[in-house]
Order: C-alpha cells, then structure tokens, then sequence
C-alpha cells in the first residue's frame, strides 16, 4: 500500500475518495446547517482542484490556462456559498 | 533575441506545458461557463424556494451518487495512468487502463438508468416540480457528456491497442483525456449541489 501510495496520481485518487466519504458523513450526520453547506462546498472544491491540477495535469500549465481554471472553481463556489448563506437581493423592493 | 530568450518568465513559460490540443481546452471553458451558469441557477432558484427544494432532494438516493462519483473519480484516475504508462515507454499498458475506464464509465450509465427508472416509477419527472427540473435537465445533460466521452475512451482505447500513442505521440490521448476529466469535474459539483447541499 506504501508503495502504491508512493505516486502522487494514485495519492490523488486516494484522496478523492476519502473526499468524497466525508461529504457524504457530513451530509447524513449533520442534518446540515450552515457550517456542514461550508463544508460540503468546500470538498467540492477541493475535489475539483485535485482533478484540475493533477489529473487535467494544469498544476504545471503556462499561468494563464491554469489561472482561468482556478478562477472558475473559486468563482462558481464562492457564489454557490454566497447565494446559499444570504440568499437573493431584494431587487426591486422599494 | 536570445536575451529575451534567456530571461527567468520566459525560461520558466517554456517548461510549462498545456497537455493535448489548444482548442480542446477551449472547448473545455466554453462547458464550464456553461454549467457555471447551470450551477448558479440552480442555488439561486433553490434560494427561492428552499423548503421545495429540500423535501424533494430527500426523495434522491444518495448512494447512486456517492456510487456514481466514485466510479467518475477511478474512470479518471485509470485514463491518468495510461497516459503516465505511454509517457514512461509503458504504451502496452494503456488500452488496459482505458479499457477499466471505458468499464466504469458504462457503470456510470447503467447506474444512471436505474436510478432514473425509480424515479420515473414514482411519478416523478421534469415536470413534477422546479427541483425536479433541474435534477432530471442537469443529470441528464452531463449524461450525455459521459456517453461522448465513453466513445471517446473507446476510439482512444483502439488507437492504443493499434499502436498509435508513443511517449513523443500523446497529444491524441491527452486531448481525450482532458475532456473526460471535465466530464468527472463537472460531476462533482452536481453530485454536492444536487444530492447534498439541503
């Protein structure tokens, strides 16, 4: 097991999985509430982090293709934490 | 010329290296922004109507989508491994690895059935209500990405087995790759959205 956790794909994958059981506790255990959403988000972005950077292999790209990827996945899960926490503006309630 | 040439950002921009072809990962960011967009819609409807939303998401089995992202997960680390085994002169071990992902990327759609054939027995479907809409829309447009990108896997994997990738021949089977890792991207932030985030 040592030797097959010796390679940083396989230590990826290892860590997606055990990524993916813990979303998975914290959604059953915690009955939600705000801090178990955070966390739940925040594997997700983890997850998608680990397959941008070491399975899309981009952790070593020209700046530029790897920024766009890392902006997309911080954008999309600040925005999901955002909308989730303080829900919709009240646009046009005057 | 060559002082330009010589300069640190200029050394270090030549060791970086996109894998496969420009235009796929232009491609690529065109499908984030698009289910970038899907996602927001999403929590942003979800926001306004938040208790809908919940009691529908309890109607889910959570197991088909822990079972699916594991299988999307392992699919991606096995086409990672056939390209480290064409680049490290392994090439006769790749169609192994792309038959194992092609293998669980079929699991992904057989498990996608009959997860869709219970809900359809129930009663439900897209017009059932607005989580509904989006459970069955966004489930099933990544769907059709995996079955893209399934034969994909399975042109890459004939190509492997004919020979045609060799460690200074891999833009082919990086390019394949890349897509069918966004497939697995993608499903990550569905499976959270969708099945956990009440």
């Amino acid at each position: 097991m040592s030797g097959f956790l010796r390679d940083a794909r396989h230590r990826t994958w290892l860590l997606l999985v055990i990524a993916t059981g813990a979303t998975f506790w914290l959604r059953v255990d915690s009955d939600i509430g705000l801090a178990a959403a955070a966390g739940t988000i925040a594997i997700a972005y983890i997850k998608g982090r680990l397959i941008v950077l070491d399975f899309m292999e981009l952790r070593h790209a020209p700046r530029i293709w790897k920024g766009i990827f890392e902006t997309w996945l911080f954008v999309v899960s600040a925005i999901i934490l955002a909308v989730y926490r303080f829900g919709l503006p009240a646009i046009g309630s005057a | 010329m060559s002082a330009i040439a010589a300069t640190p950002d200029a050394a270090e921009y030549s060791t970086r290296r996109l894998p496969g072809d420009q235009d796929v990962w232009i491609f690529i960011i065109a499908e984030l922004l698009m289910f970038g967009a899907f996602f927001i819609a999403y929590i942003v409807n979800r926001a306004g109507e938040v208790d809908l939303f919940n009691a529908s998401q309890l109607t889910l089995d959570r197991s088909f989508g822990v079972v699916n992202t594991l299988l999307l997960v392992t699919s991606s680390w096995a086409v990672v491994e056939a390209a480290a085994a064409v680049r490290g002169n392994r090439a006769a071990l790749a169609p192994c690895y792309l038959l194992i992902a092609i293998g669980l990327g079929v699991a992904f759609i057989v498990v996608k059935f009959f997860e869709y054939s219970a809900k359809f027995e129930a009663g439900l479907s897209m017009t059932t209500n607005t989580f509904y809409m989006f459970y069955f829309c966004l489930t099933m447009i990544h769907l059709a990405h995996v079955v893209v990108g399934t034969i994909i896997l399975i042109v890459m994997w004939t190509n492997a087995r004919n020979g045609n990738y060799a460690a200074a021949h891999t833009k082919g089977l990086e390019t394949g790759a890349s897509y069918w890792h966004m497939v697995d991207l993608l499903w990550i932030f569905l499976f959270a959205l969708l099945y956990l985030l009440r």
